[in-house]
């Protein structure tokens, strides 16, 4: 019975298009992004089409939100108090899965296209990320170390909103532009589109791409892990040849 | 022209880490200072995570020290014996200090510490570097000494296993300069200075060498605790970044023979002052870190 599934569905597809909710066809400028020696940070172009049924474009077209997420990395943030009149670090809180990276654009600003529930459930705005917290920490604890984070992390330009960074042409193409910045961690980020009407996700579609080191810049990195003692002789190498050829340079010209 | 830093993980300005480099270069050929005491705070103040500023500016005291030891070697101004056996206290020092370093990591307090030490360390060199040279200009006189000043410190004279270190014109323990090294030895982990501001004057007052070859002994002492102690960080934190080592060396090399030109024109008395002022600004600099709010309250550790 299963086998004959898809032709069924085939065959059905015309009929239940003009029911069916609509379709998202999202792509990405880079699918990789490389990080050379010049790296300063990468403008990404997340665009798509929005395919309604039947191919009519609704009087009241739906909205678009574009979520770009970096690798998930487990931290500690320490908070500094002042202490015998120093400030040290006197607390911490642990974040099992604080996003590396996070920025949402959208056609709207969140709040006017969803409630704060379905924006929870689909980690739509800063607000509503999903770091959790460890230690089962006192609630205004927690509170008091994520609003620190998400400040610490939005002005070092890893977490980003944009209310108006998506545009819709004509009600069916989509365009966002998202920016990197040159201190994100490498990994697997995935761009994620949410097509959003009236409260509701209709769609939803993900795209990966792979942001990795390359070249002498990725050489470096393996090396400085993998090869560590010939890395680490390399480095005291040389700083004795420039020492030394500096010394002979100058000792001859003079 | 900015360049990625693959260990440091972010771009930086390479030009301005050069010029960095050749300023600390052209203070330490004129002071005969390795140039860490100035190289790891400006790092950190510039954004580049501590434990790769550490580290980095650990590889440029070597490439500073080079030609100086170099120099110092054909002048026969090196007690060989005496800085083998600091070189051993040294490395010993640098493991401790490797151990140190991954627990306060651990505990969160590195950069307390790596700032306390730095406030004090400096403040009080700087204090009293600025004293010695306000007697030498002449600005104070110094209270007369009623009796004269034993050559040898008690301390050290008391140590047992005497050694004969002929070039230093000591026979002392071997005891007394091994626990130096392995002072200066921990120093060079935790604050990424190479030590010299502080052995200088220590094998000077308290083990009573010969001026000749203090400084040329001190600089091949650095120059193999540092060395071993960027192989330590390369095996232990990873934190090596060798673009950035790289940059600050081709300006720190260049610098340094500049500063070591310059040296011959000017007065030494204004160059001790001039140097005990740096030393007491980045000491300031550092206790304002210290006790003035904090930019940031929150700081982010990755696991």
């Amino acid at each position: 019975m299963r086998r004959f599934a898809p032709i069924a569905l085939a065959v059905a597809a015309p009929f239940l298009l003009g029911q069916a909710a609509p379709k998202l066809v999202p792509d990405v400028s880079n699918r990789a992004v490389e990080i050379r020696y010049s790296f300063t940070g990468a403008d990404l172009l997340l665009f798509g089409a929005i395919l309604y049924p039947g191919g009519r474009t609704p009087n009241r077209p739906a909205d678009v939100a574009v979520v770009l997420r970096g690798p998930v990395q487990p931290i500690v943030l320490r908070e500094k108090q002042k202490i015998a009149g120093i400030w040290m670090n006197a607390d911490s809180n642990r974040f099992r899965s604080a996003p590396s990276f996070y920025s949402v654009a959208s056609s709207r600003p969140l709040p006017d296209l969803i409630d704060e529930r379905t924006a929870a459930v689909y980690e739509l705005g800063l607000e509503n990320l999903q770091l959790s917290p460890g230690g089962g920490a006192q609630p205004d604890k927690a509170r008091r170390f994520e609003a620190g984070l998400l400040d610490l992390k939005r002005r070092a330009g890893l977490y980003s909103e944009n209310p108006s960074g998506v545009e819709i042409s004509e009600g069916v193409l989509y365009r966002a532009r998202i920016f990197i910045p040159s201190q994100v961690p490498v990994g697997t980020y995935t761009a994620e589109t949410f097509l959003i009407d009236r409260g509701k996700v209709l769609a939803v579609a993900t795209k990966e791409i792979e942001v990795s080191q390359a070249g002498v810049e990725r050489s470096i990195g393996i090396a400085a892990r993998r090869y560590s003692l010939l890395y680490g002789l390399a480095a005291v190498l040389l700083s004795l040849g420039l020492g030394w050829g500096a010394a002979a340079l100058f000792r001859r010209r003079l | 022209m900015d360049i990625y830093l693959p260990i440091a993980g972010m771009s930086v300005n390479a030009l301005f880490i050069v010029a960095l480099g050749g300023l600390v270069g052209v203070l330490s050929g004129l002071f005969g200072v390795g140039g860490g005491f100035l190289t790891t705070p400006l790092l950190i103040f510039y954004g580049i995570p501590p434990t790769v500023a550490v580290a980095s500016a650990t590889t440029q005291i070597t490439g500073a020290s080079v030609s100086g030891a170099l120099a110092h070697m054909r002048r026969g101004g090196v007690d060989l014996r005496m800085g083998l056996v600091m070189i051993v206290g040294g490395l010993f020092g640098s493991l401790a200090g490797a151990g140190i370093f991954r627990l306060l990591q651990a505990s969160g307090q590195i950069d307390t510490v790596i700032g306390i030490l730095y406030v004090l360390l400096l403040g009080s060199i700087g204090v009293l570097m600025l004293r010695d040279a306000a007697v030498a200009l002449g600005w104070i006189t110094p209270a007369e000494r009623t009796e004269p000043k034993p050559r040898h410190n008690r301390w050290v004279a008391g140590l047992p296993l005497r050694w004969r270190f002929y070039q230093s014109g000591l026979y002392i323990s071997p005891i007394a300069p091994v626990l130096l090294g392995f002072a200066a030895g921990i120093l060079t982990v935790l604050l990424g200075i190479g030590g010299g501001f502080i052995l200088v004057p220590a094998m000077i007052y308290l083990l009573g060498m010969a001026a000749r070859v203090v400084v040329g002994t001190s600089l091949v002492m650095i120059l193999a605790v540092s060395a071993a102690t960027t192989m330590i960080h390369a095996l232990t934190t990873q934190s090596v970044d060798i673009v950035l080592a790289g940059l600050l060396l081709v300006g720190g090399v260049i610098g340094a023979q500049y500063g070591a030109m310059l040296t011959t024109r000017l007065k030494p008395d204004l160059l001790r002052l001039a140097l005990a002022l740096i030393i007491i600004s980045v000491a300031l600099r550092m206790a304002l870190g210290l006790t003035y709010r904090p930019d940031e309250i929150f700081s982010i550790e990755y696991l």
